[in-house]
């Protein structure tokens, strides 16, 4: 058979181990399992990959992306820029063949001929007959279209030099338990490679090369981490309501606790999930165990975090802990459901009416993911207030490459002040609200302790010392300054910002989760051009006071965020005692998650005019 | 919601009940309710109820939503701890306190305008979640915090103090909790305290979710002649479907009855409901006969009480979740946590 040559005019890139492939599919077709089988491949392979999700807010039909960023170097935010296209829908064909780089590749499904305004003088035409193959090798018809993208993985196998025993290896994997399922899918693998290798010049010059970047590591997205940060965290009550995309940290939650949770003896549960009738209730039944001394979080975004305000206002003013995983997308209202954003900083800092603060943690990667999840259970019982976990949609459900998951055995969970039976008879009289230790953190009594001793009401209307109603405005501000005290008190509880100084305080960047992602490369990038940068990711609100130390040291700092509003920034000027015009923001907010040329361009087109103080938004 | 705490004098003469306890034992702080409020009556019933069945107080915990109804929790069992929640969503705190410990008795306070009209939505939902609990309505027809506007209980036609009437359907909350699945469903007034009294009871004693709505005059907003929620139309057009005694799970039964005429419903907790019918027609455990007989009392005006409907067979949450004997806010991290080598097998997975 005549090899498939491109016209020699055409220039191609030329890269190992640092290329960006995309899959450009119709949602609903299968091919997600497919094009996960690609970037596991190159994990397995030993080289840094970081897949990316940019789907529809649908079930069948509409456009889905899957861009997977391969570098060697470690780099797991995004790039601009397709290297290899896997144009798989005609929907968006024009589109999608458009972003590729020049010299670059696109792999199409030519049973059906490409229409002429789509060919590209400067790229490189990969066709290959994926239905006209499927058709000839299977009889069902799903099949035919499940094994369309399999076929696809198969030929980039060859393209790309992928070893092959990583993907035959994983097909295994994947189907331990169905082993029906193996041959016919090893044999579409084969379909495609064998393919790709007898109509082109394989590999391309776009080439893996076997790496050691990813040994020790795993693959994994936050919502899975933050399930089983509250498996071992020891949460016993989730109560949730279904919402995009939080919903897989709770499905991650029941598939753990199922396998980890069972008593032995009994074959019973210890645990109980609870399918809410909306994100007040949600909130309601977490509270309610809380109160009750159960471990006991809810999972949500946007839309449900704004239903839960008055029940956050009550548990803050009550007093009672509780863990909510915000895994933000983007507002406001609906927005983009599907969509990163880090949009609900400030909703979430000050969620509900009257003066009311949050504890708020910042995750960055799944392993921190899994941790403060974990802690997340900690803090809320040691200073007994919600506390807030915000993750993102890019965070959420997207597969990242971190360190593994770790325990230590010796770790007893924190479960803060709360008295005994026994402590509560030694004690003249118990006041629930009583500063006792001069950190602004009572002692608490779970229900049913002692018959006479620790019994108290509970309650969102103004309250003394000692539990009872008041309406004298001095003893009201009591508890509030109280639980200002405790708020301050909080930041010894809570994880500190990661700092790096490289040099002497001029220029500093600022940031908080996903955005790390990009940071790294922002970094290599401009110290290639001279320029050197110290940097503050931070992990937690309230802010420790190395946060306020850090940006009054430099002349400039970039805070870098997620939203329109630069919400980190009024955060960082609300709370601390800092010169505003030190703070520039750069922001990033179309929904996906921000890169490191995005940043880059921002910093270098500030940088010639110091004097000038302008916000820049990408 | 009282700041006022009751002096703690007990006269010796006091009966003690089988914990060695008296009534004033079960009392709570001094109510700030209106002089007459029906509120007070079913606070003095439960006192009584929890008092007779020798009740340990602290293994009470009382929960609430907002408004006078949600101030009854101060009013009794001190020696319990109590949670007044937020408007309307007293069902999820209680299905979550619950679900951390299933040791203690729950009882939810809640008012027409927190059950029927804000937590509505709440309050079917703990219907079907069939939580362990007491879960009481006083239901006056009206808000009584905001100064008397019509709540969603009040009836086509009924008049506030103020002259408003009511334009629209009311919703019954017995009826709806048993179209929803409830296991026992009550109806009292809290002016007949010797019917209120063993009803408490046995929905303390019933396993599952037991709901008991308990007409509850405003006398400042709602008790006019024109109101079929105040006490002159209650007293006028309540009927008994069945007349109830209540013997606790320790006493011995020491009345007996004709054949035929009672029937007793032995609980769960080994206590027994006597149940003295009215009509031979009328049958407690037949969920469409009761809600038939409740309906018919209503087209005539009729305010149909007493215990209207039980099923003892369904599974409460716990027994659904299917979750281990002991409470969950008892289990620490041995138990919870799978510990580091477990996880080292779940990396593997993500490699």
């Amino acid at each position: 058979m005549p090899k498939i040559i491109q016209s020699s005019k055409v220039r191609t890139i030329t890269k190992v181990n640092d290329f960006v492939v995309k899959f450009a599919n119709v949602n609903g077709s299968g091919s997600a399992s497919a094009n996960n089988m690609f970037a596991k491949a190159v994990f397995r392979m030993g080289i840094p990959v970081s897949p990316h999700n940019i789907f529809p807010s649908n079930i069948q039909g509409l456009p889905t992306w899957y861009e997977v960023r391969i570098s060697e170097a470690g780099y797991l935010g995004r790039r601009e820029g397709v290297d290899l296209m896997v144009a798989m829908n005609e929907q968006t064909i024009k589109s999608d063949i458009e972003s590729v780089v020049p010299g670059g590749y696109v792999l199409y499904d030519s049973s059906k001929s490409l229409p002429t305004e789509l060919i590209r003088d400067d790229i490189n035409y990969l066709p290959i007959p994926l239905k006209d193959i499927c058709l000839r090798e299977y009889d069902k018809p799903n099949q035919r279209q499940l094994f369309k993208n399999i076929v696809y993985v198969g030929a980039l196998a060859a393209f790309l030099e992928i070893d092959f025993k990583v993907l035959t290896d994983m097909v295994s994997d994947q189907f331990r338990g169905k082993e029906r399922l193996i041959l016919p899918n090893i044999h579409a693998l084969e379909l495609g490679h064998q393919y790709a290798s007898d109509n082109f010049n394989c590999p391309l010059n776009l080439t893996l090369k076997a790496s050691n970047k990813t040994t020790g590591k795993i693959l994994i997205d936050g919502n899975t981490a933050v399930g089983l940060g509250c498996v071992y965290g020891g949460a016993t009550v989730a109560s949730w309501y279904p919402l995009t995309p939080s919903t897989s940290v709770v499905d991650a939650f029941s598939t753990y606790c199922n396998r980890l949770r069972i008593d032995p003896g009994s074959g019973k549960k210890k645990f109980a999930i609870v399918q809410a009738e909306d994100e007040l209730a949600a909130i309601g039944i977490a509270i309610g165990a809380g109160w009750n001394g159960a471990r006991a979080f809810t999972a949500s975004s946007g839309p449900g975090v704004s239903l839960m305000q008055e029940f956050l206002g009550l548990a803050y003013f009550s007093e009672v802990p509780v863990v909510l995983f915000n895994i933000q997308r983007v507002g406001p209202s609906t927005g983009m459901p599907t969509r990163t954003q880090q949009g609900d900083l400030l909703a979430c800092a000050y969620a509900s009416h009257g003066d009311t603060k949050h504890v708020l943690l910042f995750p960055s990667t799944p392993k921190e993911c899994f941790d403060f999840a974990a802690d997340a259970f900690d803090i809320a019982d040691r200073l007994q207030t919600p506390v807030i976990v915000m993750s993102d949609l890019e965070l959420g459900m997207n597969e990242q490459i971190c360190d593994p998951l770790q325990w230590n055995d010796k770790r007893e969970y924190d479960r803060g002040k709360v008295l005994s039976g026994k402590q509560l008879e030694e004690i003249k009289r118990f006041g629930r609200y009583l500063d006792t230790d001069g950190d602004g953190i009572p002692y608490r009594t779970y229900p049913g302790t002692h018959p006479d001793k620790g019994s108290y009401f509970t309650r969102g209307s103004s309250h003394d010392a000692y539990a009872a109603y008041t309406e004298d405005g001095n003893v009201y501000a009591e508890v509030m300054y109280r639980l200002a005290l405790k708020f301050r008190t909080a930041v010894n509880y809570l994880p500190k910002p990661e700092i790096a100084l490289k040099e002497n305080h001029s220029f500093g960047l600022v940031y908080l989760g996903t955005t790390t992602s990009a940071i790294q490369e922002v970094l290599d990038s401009l110290a290639k051009k001279g320029i050197v940068l110290n940097t503050m990711r931070i992990r937690a609100f309230p802010f420790h006071d190395g946060v306020r130390d850090f940006i009054n040291q430099h002349e400039r700092v970039f805070v870098i965020e997620q939203n329109r509003d630069a919400q980190l920034k009024s955060l960082l000027k609300i709370e601390l005692d800092i010169n505003a015009e030190r703070m520039q923001s750069i922001l990033n907010y179309n929904g996906v998650l921000i890169t490191a040329q995005t940043i880059e361009a921002a910093i270098l087109q500030s940088l010639p005019g110091l004097e000038s103080s302008g916000d820049v938004s990408a | 919601m009282s700041y006022i705490t009751k002096p703690k004098f007990k006269h010796p003469g006091l009966q003690t009940n089988e914990l060695g306890l008296t009534r004033r034992d079960y009392e709570g702080s001094l109510t700030t309710l209106c002089g007459g409020c029906g509120h007070d009556s079913i606070s003095a019933a439960i006192i009584q109820a929890a008092a007779e069945m020798s009740l340990e107080p602290h293994r009470v915990a009382k929960i609430s939503g907002i408004g006078c109804s949600s101030k009854i929790p101060a009013y009794f069992l001190s020696k319990a701890h109590g949670f007044n929640s937020v408007h309307g969503r007293m069902p999820s705190v209680a299905t979550g306190a619950n679900l951390a410990n299933k040791e203690l008795y729950y009882v939810g306070i809640s008012g027409d305008g927190d059950s029927a009209s804000i937590g509505l939505g709440q309050f079917c939902h703990i219907v079907r979640r069939r939580i362990n609990m007491l879960y009481i309505v006083a239901n006056n027809g009206t808000y009584g915090l905001t100064k008397g506007q019509l709540s969603a209980t009040a009836d086509l036609g009924s008049k506030t103090k103020s002259g408003e009437e009511s334009q629209y359907d009311s919703i019954d909350m017995a009826t709806l909790a048993i179209e929803l699945g409830a296991s026992f469903v009550a109806r009292s007034f809290s002016g007949d305290k010797k019917q209120l009294v063993p009803l408490l009871q046995a929905g303390l004693s019933h396993k599952g979710f037991a709901f008991i709505d308990i007409i509850s005059p405003c006398v400042t907003f709602n008790n006019t002649d024109a109101s079929t929620h105040g006490y002159k139309n209650t007293w006028e057009n309540y009927i008994a479907l069945s007349a109830v005694g209540f013997v606790p799970m320790r006493k011995e039964i020491t009345t007996s009855y004709a054949p035929g005429k009672v029937k007793e419903i032995t609980l769960h907790d080994g206590s027994v409901i006597h149940l003295h019918k009215t009509s031979n027609k009328y049958d407690p455990y037949d969920r469409e006969n009761a809600l038939h007989h409740i309906n018919a009392s209503k087209k005539q005006g009729k305010i149909a009480t007493g215990l209207l409907y039980i099923n003892q067979s369904t599974s409460d949450l716990h027994e659904l979740q299917d979750t281990v004997d002991k409470p969950f806010n008892t289990l620490g991290s041995h138990e919870l946590c799978p510990g580091n080598e477990a996880l080292a097998d779940i990396n593997h997975t993500f490699r």
